[in-house]
């Protein structure tokens, strides 16, 4: 369960995040949508305690995060750009991972998944924006936790993988997981999201099913009631 | 936290800097003994070099690491892992690499001359000590520079910035105070203005073991007076802690308060 309460968060005098409040006590797949710039990866690192809002209490679980860390134990985290150390490899990069959080992981069946075992023995400053991604997702979905947070999970990946991960991200709501997803890929939002969360200049302005999205603006399709939103508020 | 100390500990002895840099010892050590034919001459020597050395060494490669290790850090940040863990793992991982390119560059020149039958154990040992902590004490310091700046230009100019204002300026801030002030007493004031000064303090100390410090002429004197004594030894060697732990509680302290 997470739930926020007032966040607040400026950048020199940025005001990123404004009170913004939200509850998530529910399984499924939460959208987090938005223009760029509008305080979706703040929100997101604020929960993962990465990024240390001004005001504003965070609780995961009923307990809150301000300076703790084991919380995250319950937390998978895909990071929007998939950096890594570029002089490892990814097969050591995998395992230091497992060793740190000292959690069963099912990587090997990850790596089939997405094919990487020829990459297994590269050293990931060699590896491709795409691989470099998908080497991000097996990291991310190979901890059994109850909260995902996947921060644009779909830059970069093929067709075949981005089938993979919806799936994945399916199986997962199957299992009754927490799963919240930044993204501006709207086709992707259609298929997979239960809920959507739209932020607009550090604000939650709209929080609902897609369906009632759709009915709110008078569109069909999510993409059009998205785009008459931003222009209605001329963004 | 011993599991990042690790990572940046191995990550760093396999990557080819410390290598170059335990070989530049290495050479360098048996190069002055083969040259000088004398343990504790060579001691001398070497003291010039690993004072302005270590902490220019000592800077570069903590600032270098810490922003070129930003991704991983990132990384651990999204896991169960404390803040100051990350970030104390991996200070100690490069002062520890950085230490120990040093103690065994060196140290095999000197063993294989025959450094434990001499008298100069001691001494040699002293040097070691103070290159050891002065790489601490700057490692320390540029990774709070590297904390403070995310602008690695910047961050880069003020770590050479710190570096070479303790390790030439503010001798030459000094020489040049005692020769305005000649007329004053300077016995206190050049004793306290050595001992604020980690990299001074520790040439002085050298000095002093290796007994030439009638170089020194009468401010020697003055030093031998207080630094012989245990009252001087032990409060150099606790400035010396205050120097290595001060900047180690201030990247605690910023590094809570960060954004990544």
């Amino acid at each position: 369960m997470i739930e926020i309460n007032k966040l607040n968060k400026k950048f020199g005098r940025v005001k990123v995040l404004e009170d913004v409040s939200l509850k998530i006590d529910k399984s499924g797949v939460f959208a987090i949508l938005g223009p760029n710039g509008s305080g979706k990866t703040t929100l997101i690192k604020s929960i993962l305690g990465m990024v240390i809002p001004q005001r504003g209490v965070i609780k995961i679980n009923g307990d809150i995060i301000s300076n703790q860390w084991l919380y995250r134990k319950s937390i998978n985290y895909l990071p929007q750009i998939a950096r890594f150390p570029d002089n490892l490899k990814v097969a050591e990069l995998i395992r230091m991972i497992t060793n740190l959080r000292g959690q069963k992981s099912n990587d090997k069946e990850l790596i089939r998944l997405f094919k990487l075992e020829p990459f297994l023995d590269k050293k990931l400053g060699n590896l491709s924006g795409g691989t470099k991604q998908k080497v991000n997702l097996v990291l991310t979905f190979m901890f059994d936790s109850p909260i995902l947070i996947l921060d644009e999970p779909t830059t970069g990946l093929d067709p075949v993988s981005l089938i993979h991960l919806k799936e994945l991200i399916k199986k997962e709501k199957e299992e009754g997981k927490t799963i919240l997803i930044t993204t501006h890929i709207m086709d992707f939002v259609e298929v997979i999201a239960d809920e959507i969360v739209f932020l607009l200049e550090g604000n939650i302005y709209f929080e609902g099913t897609v369906d009632n999205l759709k009915k709110n603006s008078g569109k069909n399709s999510l993409e059009e009631a998205i785009a008459t939103i931003l222009t209605e508020e001329n963004v | 936290m011993f599991k990042i100390l690790q990572y940046s500990f191995y990550d760093l002895v396999r990557s080819r800097w410390s290598y170059v840099y335990f070989l530049f010892y290495l050479v360098l050590g048996f190069a002055l003994l083969f040259l000088n034919n004398s343990v504790s001459k060579s001691i001398i020597t070497l003291m010039n070099i690993i004072i302005v050395l270590t902490p220019m060494i000592g800077t570069i490669f903590g600032i270098m690491y810490f922003y070129s290790s930003r991704e991983f850090t990132e990384l651990l940040l999204a896991q169960p892992i404390k803040r100051t863990t990350i970030f104390l793992g991996q200070y100690f991982g490069v002062s520890f690499s950085l230490a120990l390119s040093l103690i065994l560059g060196l140290g095999i020149p000197f063993t294989v001359y025959g450094l434990w039958e001499s008298s100069e154990v001691i001494n040699f040992g002293l040097l070691l000590a103070s290159g050891t902590f002065l790489t601490f004490i700057f490692v320390a310091i540029s990774v709070n520079i590297a904390l403070l700046h995310d602008n690695r230009i910047k961050g880069f100019g003020y770590a050479i910035l710190i570096w070479l204002s303790l390790a030439v300026i503010y001798d030459g801030l000094f020489l040049i105070s005692l020769m305005v002030f000649e007329d004053y007493p300077l016995d206190k004031f050049s004793l306290v203005a050595t001992m604020l000064n980690p990299i001074d303090l520790s040439r002085i100390l050298i000095l002093l073991k290796l007994d030439i410090s009638a170089l020194l002429g009468y401010t020697g004197a003055v030093f031998q007076k207080f630094f012989g004594t245990n009252m001087g030894i032990l409060t150099s060697f606790l400035i010396l802690l205050t120097w290595s732990t001060v900047p180690v509680l201030l990247i605690k302290r910023i590094a809570n308060k960060k954004d990544f």
